[in-house]
């Protein structure tokens, strides 16, 4: 038994000063943490990245099971996809870019040196928590950061779990002790006294609206990013056998939990019929307009969104309407005749349920799509499928959208998984969602630079900076315990730990199983 | 100095202790505190200085916490000081908060006093108690605190003046790290206990030999004698574990706790008792009395102090600033090799060795002038005391080694001359 566990006879934990008394506490730690961190050089850093995506790659599935045991929604299996692609994929992505060491760009005589935020406040939603977890924790340690992590209340259980093994990795790979902290027991008055608290160098908000709107109210540098509700048109040039599977496909994963799944489905009504067809045969039921009704009163309640059937699978959906479906139905794709506030379900679903939309032209369903974003998710993400480039060109200049997935699944592609954009799962949602950064989160932001610049007149030198290395003095060597067996003598400073070498041969192995795991996304 | 300080100076003079407010201006440390919060101290001019002395440890977790301040606050609207003779909700449960971090299985009760003192006599007439002997063995130049037995306890340097010394041979001193005259002194089984600062703090920090500890307790069993371990400025947390004698593998069979306990907001101490120790609590319950010891305010907010301290944030929190401070001392003392010659230390209770039998005092004083306040030990004023607090922050132990490096070149001139260093 702790002293913690007696009851105290004089309860003061609703108070301002125990909530900002612990925050503080927190904080503090992860400062000193990111002090030391910031003496360790790009091979002990790396070193440590690679240790903590390898144990999020372990323990990917094992929480995939768990998040969906806890919170009941979502797709296991699918979690688990996430989870992974979170862990080697991302620490790939970003491998050859230098966070610790200086640039040195001769043309312009500047030098430029990385400088870690220092202590990074991450919020991460029910949705995708553990690869939102493992995405910030991992970008956090690429730059030498410490992070404290909150989790939604939801999976608070699992995120726990997660986060102490991340950061037990990380400590037994060389990291500062207690680099990635989690919130144990996160409520709104807490989370509130840490985003305002000036010991928070950074926000990484991401969840809810009501969060994101606070984080950028609490006087601390944020990074909020804005709610999605995709609108994705299909046009009359496009593969229409295709672009019906890549949608129930994308539709239907994780049980469209992610932010950037598809939620209006807009088309002309030349190809309606062909379009509808596909969409069946790839697994979706179109709703009647009785059904449409049912599913509008079910999940739409009068204060909002009804988050008993998020993450939920259609059947379940569909049983809970009374709507019948075979069970093997992927999507509910429910026909709509106009967009905008009248229309509930053209807002965002966080579940298998897509609005379709039929337009009498190309103009009017691009004025539509526009529309579908005005009303929720500005700044997010919206996709195509077509074959024309001026189409695309045209459409992607208009919707009000920082990312525009062509031909591929909106969920895998806007998060950078089935594209070429940078794998996050932090949209950035720009001037248009009311954020500060308009593209997919990595570790770019998590750190500035200070630059040296020399005189530019051509006269002055600029010196030779290549053969110049950045002093790192690597961990802190433990003080002495006078008189403590085995303690007494102070330790000369350990060495920085050393990455352990990757020859060639699992270097091909790492780069096939990545390509493989992509590759697998992309056929469900 | 201001006109105000002046005439304030002059009154404390008048009204308190002229000796003692002379001496410090003597010493050329003008200090009057006023305002105060976190790890600063604001002189009544308006000086900031960060506190690396929390008055022995009371400052632990920093000037008026706010959550003790909040919970001493809430705990007015319920409580006030007690009735020291009847059972009282706030005692009995700081008394199992403090049992369950006790330094070992066989501690079961906890007398209270209203200060460091009252509790080593507590302590001391307890182990008389319990062992029908009288004798006590302490080490030179302890400091155990100005009451009955403590004073006797503790360097002639305090009893003398009140003709207060030990006069029959009860009180026997011996030297730290020295087990020859440690079981010298307890061979004729005529000891009641052993009392022990787990690590001398007055006498600038010497630290025990390894061994040693464990071994003048396996010379009280031998003898014996109780062992009464003085944790009073090296407990809660101070040294990386709740108990500085847990880190030197020693069961202490008394265990006395004060200054920090207090959160330095409400006065109290505590006397923890093995089963076996605490007769006479059963014999005679009154036997020890005292009006505000275990002032249930006190407990109260030592409870939130022992919750605070237990955080795993504290832990870490104290092996940060142990390392990094560390760090930092060892590049000041390779600056100047010949005035700065040594660190002792364990975890946050540090000596710093000056090159000279008063060497701590000009750099006490330096680093007054820079902002920093950290004092000499008394008992052996070569050595300052040199106490980061448990939960300081990053910036506040960055500025404090920059100010330290300021400070102690200066003192080094004061003191050597400019005598060319070598380095
Ligand atoms: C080790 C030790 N024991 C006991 C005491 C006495 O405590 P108090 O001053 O509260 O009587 C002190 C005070 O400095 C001390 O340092």
């Amino acid at each position: 038994m702790t002293a913690q566990q007696v009851e105290p006879l004089v309860d003061i934990s609703n108070s301002d000063a125990a909530r900002v008394g612990r925050a503080e506490m927190m904080l503090e730690r992860a400062r000193w943490a990111a002090t030391v961190f910031e003496r360790y050089d790009r091979e002990a850093t790396m070193a440590i990245v690679e240790a903590v995506a390898a144990k999020a790659h372990e323990h990917a599935a094992h929480f995939g099971e768990a998040v969906v045991a806890e919170s009941g929604f979502g797709v296991a299996a699918h979690k688990k996809i996430k989870n992974e692609l979170t862990a080697h994929p991302l620490v790939d992505f970003y491998r050859d870019q230098d966070f610790v060491n200086a640039r040195v760009d001769e043309a312009r005589k500047i030098v430029e040196l990385p400088r870690p935020a220092g202590v990074i406040f991450a919020l991460t939603p029910s949705t995708n928590p553990i690869a939102t977890l493992h995405f910030k924790a991992i970008l956090a340690l690429m730059t030498r950061n410490a992070i404290v992590i909150s989790p939604h209340p939801a999976v608070r259980e699992s995120s726990v779990a997660a986060a102490h093994a991340l950061c037990e990795a990380a400590v037994a790979a060389g990291a500062p002790e207690a680099v990635i902290q989690i919130l144990e027991h996160p409520t709104i008055p807490m989370v509130e006294a840490f985003m305002h608290s000036p010991k928070t160098n950074l926000i990484l908000a991401t969840g809810g609206t009501p969060m994101v709107r606070a984080a950028y109210s609490s006087s601390n540098p944020a990074i909020g990013v804005g709610p999605g509700n995709a609108p994705v048109y299909v046009d009359a040039t496009a593969e229409i056998t295709k672009a019906a599977r890549r949608i129930v496909d994308s539709k239907s994963f994780d049980n469209s939990v992610l932010c950037t799944n598809e939620s209006v489905l807009i088309t002309t009504q030349d190809i309606e019929k062909q379009l509808k067809i596909a969409l069946k045969s790839a697994g979706a039921h179109i709703c009647s307009d009785d059904e449409v009704e049912r599913l509008r009163r079910f999940l739409f309640h009068p204060r909002g969104f009804n988050v008993g059937a998020i993450g939920r699978d259609a059947s379940w959906i569909a049983g809970e309407c009374g709507i019948r479906v075979p069970s093997s139905t992927r999507i509910l794709v429910a026909p709509i005749g106009r967009i905008g506030v009248e229309e509930q379900l053209s807002r965002e679903k966080l579940c298998p349920v897509l609005a379709l939309h039929v337009a009498k032209s190309r103009d009017a369903a691009m004025t539509q799509a526009r529309a579908v974003l005005r009303l929720t998710g500005a700044g997010h993400s919206a996709a195509i499928h077509c074959r024309d480039e001026a189409v695309i060109m045209r459409y992607s200049g208009m919707v009000e959208a920082y990312r525009v997935i062509v031909n591929a699944p909106c969920s895998q592609g806007a998060a950078g998984f089935a594209t070429n954009l940078a794998p996050t799962f932090t949209i950035g949602t720009g001037y248009f969602g009311r954020s500060s950064i308009g593209e997919n989160i990595g570790p770019q932001h998590l750190v500035h630079w200070t630059r040296i610049a020399h005189n530019s007149d051509k006269g002055e030198p600029f010196g030779e900076y290549h053969g110049l290395k950045r002093e790192f003095r690597g961990p802190l060597a433990h003080a002495p315990a006078d008189g403590v067996p085995g303690a007494g003598a102070a330790q000369s400073p350990r060495h920085a730990p050393q990455s352990p070498a990757l020859d060639g041969a699992s270097k091909d192995e790492l780069r096939r199983l990545i390509a493989e795991e992509l590759r697998d996304l992309l056929r469900k | 100095m201001s006109q105000k300080k002046q005439d304030f100076l002059a009154r404390s003079k008048e009204f308190w202790n002229p000796g003692k407010t002379q001496d410090w201006i003597d010493m050329g440390v003008d200090l009057v505190i006023d305002r105060r919060e976190g790890y600063y101290l604001f002189d009544m001019d308006g000086q900031r200085l960060i506190d690396m002395h929390l008055n022995g440890g009371t400052y632990n977790l920093g000037h008026r916490h706010p959550e003790l301040v909040e919970v001493l606050k809430a705990g007015t609207e319920r409580f006030d000081m007690g009735n020291h003779h009847f059972p009282a909700l706030a005692r009995v449960a700081l008394a199992e908060a403090l049992r369950a971090t006790a330094p070992g299985p066989d501690f079961k009760y906890t007398a209270y006093a209203s200060g460091g003192g009252e509790a080593i006599d507590i302590a001391l007439k307890t182990a008389r108690h319990a062992n029908q002997k009288r004798r006590i063995v302490s080490i030179h130049k302890a400091y155990h605190g100005h009451t009955g037995l403590a004073v006797k306890a503790g360097d002639h340097r305090f009893s003398k003046l009140f003709l207060s010394e030990d006069t029959n041979d009860e009180f026997i001193h011996v030297k730290f790290n020295d087990l020859t005259a440690m079981e010298d002194a307890l061979r004729g089984r005529d000891v009641a206990a052993v009392i022990m600062e787990t690590i001398p703090a007055t006498y600038g920090f010497p630290m025990p030999e390894e061994g040693y500890l464990p071994a003048v307790k396996a010379l009280c069993e031998k003898y014996g004698a109780l062992y009464i371990a003085d944790e009073v400025q090296t407990g809660l947390m101070r040294t990386g574990e709740m108990w500085a004698c847990t880190r030197y593998g020693v069961e202490p069979d008394i265990m006395v706790t004060g200054k920090g306990i207090s959160g330095g907001m409400y006065p109290i101490a505590c006397v923890l008792i093995t089963e076996a120790c605490g007769g006479w609590l059963k014999e005679d319950g009154f036997g020890h009395m005292s009006t505000m010891g275990g002032a249930e305010l006190g407990c109260v907010v030592a409870m939130k102090t022992l919750e605070i301290v237990q955080r795993p944030e504290s832990r870490s929190m104290g092996q940060y600033i142990a390392d990094f401070l560390r760090a930092g001392l060892d590049d000041i003392c390779a600056a100047f090799p010949d005035f700065f010659i040594g660190i002792r230390q364990h975890g946050l209770v540090m000596g710093l060795m000056f090159n000279d039998p008063e060497g701590a005092k000009p750099v006490m004083k330096r680093l007054y002038e820079n902002g920093v306040w950290a004092i000499f030990s008394t008992l052996d004023p070569s050595v300052l005391q040199f106490k980061p607090g448990l939960l300081l922050s990053q910036a506040d132990a960055e500025e404090t080694l920059r100010r330290m490096a300021i400070a102690v070149e200066q003192a080094r001139e004061d003191v050597m001359g400019n005598r060319r260093r070598m380095v």
